[in-house]
């Protein structure tokens, strides 16, 4: 199964509520994934500095004087916000890859979730409820988010098995359904240079759309792409910088529910998850046709 | 009229009392409040009695229904009225997939869309829905009524037994197997009594639609194919 849910909001007044409304959202969806839940929320973007969200496994060594750290090895000032197992490491533009090359060698066991001017992937295993109170979404603020609640069949249940997963600056992938040729397409790809951290057919999906993109396609045209190349049941749903995408198989046996008003659109695996957001009766409420792309941005 | 409120009662609640309805006959008339999409609401109703569901429903809404008249006043997500028996459910707004699948009989009316699926596997339910349905619909049905006063998606009646399928509007491609075929005055006949049922009388007339069957091709036994087994 698998429940996905999304908010990209048109009225900015909504923007202190969204991580409350989203966190709601996720929860409700927790019957369709109780195994590991994640989010990833767009907002607080500054001029001239970018944001690298990074996990680790020993939060309390791996993020003791990070900050510090960094800062020496790039000769730039690093501001860092930690949130569990999960921490933001604020970073000048012009410094992001200098960054990520010195994370790589200061701690190696540090993974990194995301990169971009206004993206923070947070995931963990547990209940939705249990993730969602960890990372205190409830309290975020932004323009749009996607979160994800996991019921794995694919691969094992751990950190690096949950959604959302990055597939470059400011964008990411969520997936609800099972891909059945992804081993040969981690395959490929390998072949082309990526590299993964997991069994995890959604990576593969993300690697793919990762790859597509580095080619010089449009996220539109990567998406079509997986229409072509990639075998099995999906209802993938992508953050962007500017807002979300929607696409399903063309049998679409995976549920997906949008809901519009002038304040909102909204993505659910059921409606049930949209039944909370303000004006929802009188919202335009339908389903996305199959093996069809959908964005809706700013 | 029994109301009951399903943002303070439990489904499971509801259920049990509307199960507890079989072979009674004094508490006809009911209605779901705050309905909110929740799964399963109303699922295996065996009673003469009408219930209205004022809002949408989750998955499986009406579904195994015998006797009772279930009018959702709102949306309706998938497997709406799925297997049902006897009776007849009404969705005011849309039905997600396989709405009345494998249903083996009484009456499904849809007044918004349908999405995929509609009517899978039906066994003598008659379906009718007023606005368009999804792809793949009628899938294997064997028999039973698909009345569609829209248009039709991919692959209509793939691999169809015996149901017959009317569309009035466009059908975008028809399924292996899935033929037009001609309509006749017990069609005629037929379609005026489902529409009339099916709320849909002031909408659509007989003539108007065409009728789509199975050309019997692949489901009988052909000698010439026995190497392919």
């Amino acid at each position: 199964m698998c429940g996905i849910v999304g908010l990209f909001l048109k009225d900015r007044t909504l923007e202190p509520q969204l991580g409350a409304l989203l966190s709601d959202m996720l929860i409700t969806m927790t019957d369709r994934g109780p195994d590991s839940a994640g989010i990833a929320i767009y907002g607080g973007a500054k001029d001239g500095l970018g944001k690298i969200t990074v996990q680790s496994a020993q939060p309390q060594s791996d993020f003791r004087n990070l900050d510090a750290d960094l800062r020496a090895a790039i000769g730039q000032p690093v501001a860092m916000l930690v949130k569990s197992t999960h921490a933001v490491l604020e970073v000048p533009l012009g410094q992001m890859e200098a960054a990520r090359s010195a994370l790589a060698q200061l701690r190696p066991g540090v993974k990194v979730m995301s990169v971009g001017d206004a993206i923070e992937i947070f995931k963990e295993v547990g209940l939705p409820r249990d993730v969602a109170a960890r990372f205190e979404l409830s309290k975020m603020k932004g323009t749009h988010g996607i979160g994800h609640t996991r019921m794995a069949t694919e691969s094992a249940v751990t950190t690096l098995g949950a959604h959302p997963f990055s597939t470059g600056p400011d964008q990411c992938l969520v997936h609800n359904g099972s891909l059945s040729n992804h081993n040969n397409v981690r395959r490929d790809l390998i072949h082309a240079g990526l590299r993964f951290e997991t069994e995890n057919d959604t990576e593969v999906a993300a690697a793919f759309l990762a790859h597509r993109l580095r080619r010089g396609e449009s996220l539109g045209q990567a998406l079509e792409a997986t229409l072509e190349e990639l075998d099995g049941f999906y209802t993938f749903v992508v953050g962007t910088r500017n807002g979300f995408g929607v696409v399903r198989d063309p049998i679409a046996c995976k549920p997906a529910v949008m809901a519009e008003t002038d304040a909102y659109v909204a993505f659910g695996s059921e409606y049930r998850a949209l039944v909370g957001l303000p004006g929802i009766e009188s919202a335009r409420i339908w389903e996305p046709e199959p093996a069809t792309v959908y964005f809706w941005e700013h | 009229m029994p109301s009951y409120d399903l943002a303070t009662g439990s489904l499971r609640e509801l259920n049990q009392a509307l199960h507890d309805l079989r072979g009674q006959s004094n508490m006809t008339d009911w209605e779901i409040l705050n309905p909110r999409g929740a799964h399963a609401i109303a699922a295996g109703v065996d009673a003469p009695v009408d219930i209205a569901v004022l809002g949408s429903t989750g998955y499986y809404c009406a579904g195994m229904n015998k006797q009772a008249t279930i009018r959702i006043k709102g949306s309706a997500g998938p497997g709406v009225a799925e297997n049902m028996m006897s009776g007849t459910v009404i969705v005011e707004g849309d039905a997600s997939q396989y709405a009345g699948a494998t249903g083996r009989g009484g009456l499904l009316v849809i007044k918004g869309n349908a999405s995929s699926r509609c009517g899978i596997s039906m066994k003598g339910i008659d379906i009718v829905v007023h606005g368009n349905i999804g792809h793949m619909s009628a899938f294997m049905a064997q028999s039973g009524n698909l009345v569609v006063l829209g248009d039709a998606g991919e692959a209509l009646g793939d691999s169809l037994y015996e149901a017959r399928i009317f569309v009035r509007g466009k059908v975008k491609s028809l399924g292996a197997d899935c033929i037009e075929k001609e309509m006749r005055d017990e069609h005629y006949a037929l379609l005026e009594d489902l529409l009339r049922r099916g709320e849909a009388e002031h909408k659509a007339r007989p003539e108007e639609f065409r009728r789509y069957g199975s050309a019997r091709r692949l489901y009988n036994f052909n000698i010439d194919n026995a190497s392919a087994y």
